[in-house]
């Protein structure tokens, strides 16, 4: 009597990756106006 | 809707940015001000009433969380982030429909009742799930989720206001404004829908460090019995409220307080230290609450409240001498408030375990609420009384930073009387999960 083959595990990385830029992106976009805006204010 | 297993090989790693793209996008709530000049001036409206849709929004954000939370932990992360995107976007369109034929009440209704309903069932939605994938690092894991509710406010005010730029300030230019805010926060929102699992066993066991469902487990209803429950409401509560003592009146704060000086602070630098609040209070979710998972939960929130305390002491004593003094107390007060909320997610897990943690988390909420009345009310009329007593500058905070000290020494002491629950509040042992069903415990 023989096993089933297993098929391995799909890669995950390449969907994390695109899913951590996908909230990535935008928070760093946040962040960048954030610090602008600081900096701006401050030294205005 | 049965919860999504996660297939074999699933990475947890997918987890934490479905929570976010929940969290980031509804925490665009805090930047409802951007908003509220363009209807003033095209609906002919107060202040007061231009700030009812955020209002409603926060109050249906708590009652949703409570009320709602029990089926978000019968239906699955999947469910109740679909009735998040649901209710948040189509806030938004609802509202676009009342900028648009100039009807005030609908964008009320809309951004404020149906909105508010997805804040509320989207900020509970991740945590149970992150706890249950992440039982060696919880603090962090909802750190992460609970970071981007601050951090969705960083994102949606330039945004918003470029938006508003772009289509005008008239009722036309903001009905599109929220007409696209509605769309693309349900795309964004999409790929958590998309994305979350729930772990198929225990989650993420894995060699050496304990499951998810490793020691006592209580239920919600059981829970709200506990004295830990109502420990942990009156800490949470007195952090917030501490929190909000800073916020609510950040920017004229810091005017009054230098106002006498040789160095008066200006209307623009006094909007920038609001904006560095928003970063201490982002960066506090995510820091602070890593922090527990290493010195212990009790202890952070020793940190929080004692320290929180001795920050307020400071700014009393010595605020109005030194501008970098009272900038430093009033960020590390803010980290500890962004910290407070991110931290007891992970604390309840500790006390309750992860059977209904989420359940648990959003009864728990109703202290934000009530502490989102009780903060401006005591700043505010506080500062009103000394105002109309002749007082100025920094001695119009004097007796509202006494009272914050005083909340926030209350909240030590109830952080101090938070013991683990006795065995008579746990349920029975665990039915071991299979692959076809996620984790679940046997009624009581």
């Amino acid at each position: 009597m023989t096993t089933p083959p297993s098929t391995p595990p799909r890669d995950r990385r390449p969907l994390t990756v695109f899913a951590w830029l996908w909230v990535g992106l935008p928070l760093g976009y946040g962040l960048y106006e954030l610090v602008h805006k600081v900096t701006q204010l401050f030294r205005g | 809707m049965r919860p999504p297993v996660a297939p074999p090989g699933w990475s947890r790693w997918l987890v934490p940015p479905a929570a976010l793209s929940v969290h980031l996008s509804i925490g665009q709530a805090y930047a409802w001000s951007v908003f509220k000049p363009p209807l003033e001036s095209a609906l002919h409206l107060s202040g007061t009433q231009s700030a009812l849709p955020f209002q409603l929004g926060i109050v249906m954000l708590g009652l949703s969380a409570a009320f709602g939370a029990t089926f978000v932990e019968r239906n699955g992360p999947r469910w109740a982030m679909t009735v998040a995107l649901l209710c948040f976007s189509s806030g938004f369109l609802i509202a676009a429909l009342g900028a648009a034929t100039g009807q005030y009440w609908l964008i009320v209704l809309g951004y404020g009742f149906v909105g508010g309903i997805g804040l509320g069932i989207g900020y509970i939605s991740p945590v149970s799930t992150l706890i249950k994938w992440f039982p060696d690092r919880p603090g962090m894991a909802t750190g992460i989720a609970i970071m981007g509710f601050g951090g969705g406010a960083l994102i949606a005010s330039p945004w918003s206001a470029r938006m508003l730029d772009a289509f005008g300030t008239d009722t036309d230019g903001i009905a599109l404004a929220f007409l696209v805010h509605g769309l693309t926060y349900a795309v964004f929102m999409a790929l958590g829908v998309l994305l979350v699992r729930v772990p198929r066993t225990e989650g993420a066991r894995r060699p050496g460090v304990p499951g998810a469902l490793d020691g006592p487990q209580v239920s919600a209803r059981q829970a709200v019995r506990t004295p830990q429950f109502w420990c942990l409401w009156v800490v949470l509560c007195m952090n917030v409220t501490a929190g909000i003592g800073i916020l609510e009146k950040a920017a004229p704060m810091i005017t009054d307080f230098f106002a006498d000086t040789a160095t008066p602070v200006s209307v623009s630098v006094a909007a920038g230290f609001v904006a560095l609040l928003s970063a201490a209070n982002m960066a506090g979710r995510i820091g602070w609450s890593s922090a527990s998972d290493l010195i212990g939960r009790k202890n952070v929130y020793r940190v929080y409240l004692g320290v929180g305390a001795l920050m307020y002491l400071l700014i009393a004593r010595f605020g109005d001498t030194s501008k970098p003094l009272f900038i430093c107390c009033a960020l590390v007060i803010l980290s500890f408030y962004g910290g407070g909320f991110a931290t007891v997610p992970a604390y309840l897990k500790d006390l309750f375990g992860t059977y209904q943690v989420g359940a648990i988390h959003g009864r728990l909420l109703t202290a934000w609420s009530t502490a989102g009345v009780l903060g401006p009310l005591i700043v505010n009329r506080v500062a009103d009384h000394q105002e109309a007593a002749g007082r100025h500058g920094s001695a119009l905070y004097g007796l509202s930073f006494a009272i914050m000290i005083g909340l926030l020494l209350v909240g030590f002491v109830a952080d101090e009387l938070v013991h683990p629950v006795h065995p008579r509040h746990h349920i029975p042992a665990p039915r071991e999960a299979d692959d076809d069903h996620p984790a679940e415990h046997t009624a009581p």
